[in-house]
């Protein structure tokens, strides 16, 4: 695989700092919007086949509650903001203050979707923005769209990009917990997937060099 | 080929199934989940088709199983080889799971479904019975042995075509 060659475990270390900064900010955004301690792990960067990525998140049939965005400017690429549906709908239950929302319930109140929706924004926003400053690329997100369907309907859609290039994907994963989840397995994610010609203008910008062999 | 048991098929993949085996593919989204199957020969093929054209790919290795332009002669090829004769084809998927506008591939569900769908007819296939498009994920199951195909969704339940 050509990117396999090409790219080092050093390059591969970028890119996971890359997902520290972002989600790290993001988490504190999502902290402080929730007024609770919001819990990040330590990224992973993982080159993984298709079904793989699905597998990160539970497996392709799994439900679950996302937002996505495309990465739009210098690095364009795919973000995904995933929970699952007990996550989602307690973080709809606390913006809205409407107690008897669930996510396994629909329909779902327009209400409930653009209050994920504007957090899939804000957390989004403040990921880039980060990931900016670090990079110094120009970086900014979509109009975020919700969707909650199995993991691979929805997941699919953001590899169809790549997949033109690539059999597999580079995943920029970090996973948060939720304090009132510890000890559930219930975690959310931050899927980054940029576009392959996006790696290149990333560690360019960072001055690392890629080996073009 | 396996028998007696669920073949599962991956995203951009395919595989084919003989009574009493079944075979299946999870979260279809605007992918395409293509069967041709025999039924006199109890055989069915599965492809989970992600793109439209294999000319769009960009890299020097192309997973065949991933375009519906290659998928299905590789799969035609494969039903040959068992015995298969006299085909026919049911298909699912090919959603719009989000809704904008801006970018061609927004729209790919329908392209994938029209791609498919030209191969079928170059091959003089029927595609006797379909459940495709809206915006929702499905997990697809087909039994070569009376030629149902089983469709869950997250909120629309079951049902067989």
């Amino acid at each position: 695989m050509k990117l396999d060659n090409r790219f080092t475990s050093y390059h591969l270390d970028i890119l996971k700092e890359i997902g520290n900064i972002g989600a790290g900010n993001a988490a504190t955004a999502l902290s402080k919007l929730l007024q609770r301690k919001i819990d990040m792990k330590v990224p992973s960067v993982r080159v993984v086949d298709f079904d793989e990525v699905m597998d990160i998140v539970g497996g392709a049939e799994r439900m679950i509650v996302s937002v996505f965005l495309r990465v739009e400017g210098d690095a364009p690429g795919n973000m995904f903001f995933i929970m699952s549906p007990t996550q989602a709908s307690r973080f709809v239950r606390y913006m809205t203050g409407d107690e008897t929302f669930d996510f396994t319930r629909p329909p779902y109140s327009e209400l409930a979707l653009s209050s994920i929706q504007e957090l899939g924004n804000i957390l989004s926003g403040s990921y880039l923005s980060s990931m900016s400053d670090f990079t110094s690329l120009s970086l900014y997100p979509s109009v975020p769209s919700i969707a909650i369907d199995m993991v691979g309907a929805i997941l699919s859609y953001g590899l169809l990009e790549l997949s033109q290039v690539n059999d597999y994907a580079i995943v920029i994963d970090t996973t948060f917990v939720d304090e009132v989840d510890q000890g559930e397995e219930m975690k959310g994610h931050f899927f980054l997937l940029p576009d392959p010609p996006s790696f290149d203008t990333i560690f360019t910008s960072l001055g690392v060099p890629t080996d073009e062999t | 080929m396996k028998r007696d048991h669920v073949v599962k098929v991956g995203i951009a993949d395919l595989n084919i199934v003989q009574d009493p085996g079944i075979i299946r593919t999870s979260g279809l989204g605007s992918c395409v989940g293509v069967v041709i199957y025999d039924l006199r020969a109890k055989l069915g093929g599965m492809a989970h088709v992600m793109l439209p054209d294999s000319r769009l790919a960009k890299g020097d290795q192309i997973k065949l199983a991933k375009y519906a332009d290659t998928a299905i002669p590789i799969m035609m090829d494969l039903l040959r080889e068992e015995g298969g004769k006299s085909f026919k084809a049911k298909l699912a998927g090919g959603a719009q799971m989000f809704q904008f506008s801006s970018n061609d591939m927004m729209r790919i569900g329908p392209r994938n479904l029209e791609a498919v769908k030209k191969q079928l007819k170059d091959y003089g296939i029927p595609v006797v019975a379909e459940d495709c498009g809206g915006s929702n994920g499905r997990t697809i199951e087909f039994n070569p042995s009376n030629g149902t195909l089983q469709i869950r969704t997250v909120n629309k339940g079951v049902r067989e075509i």
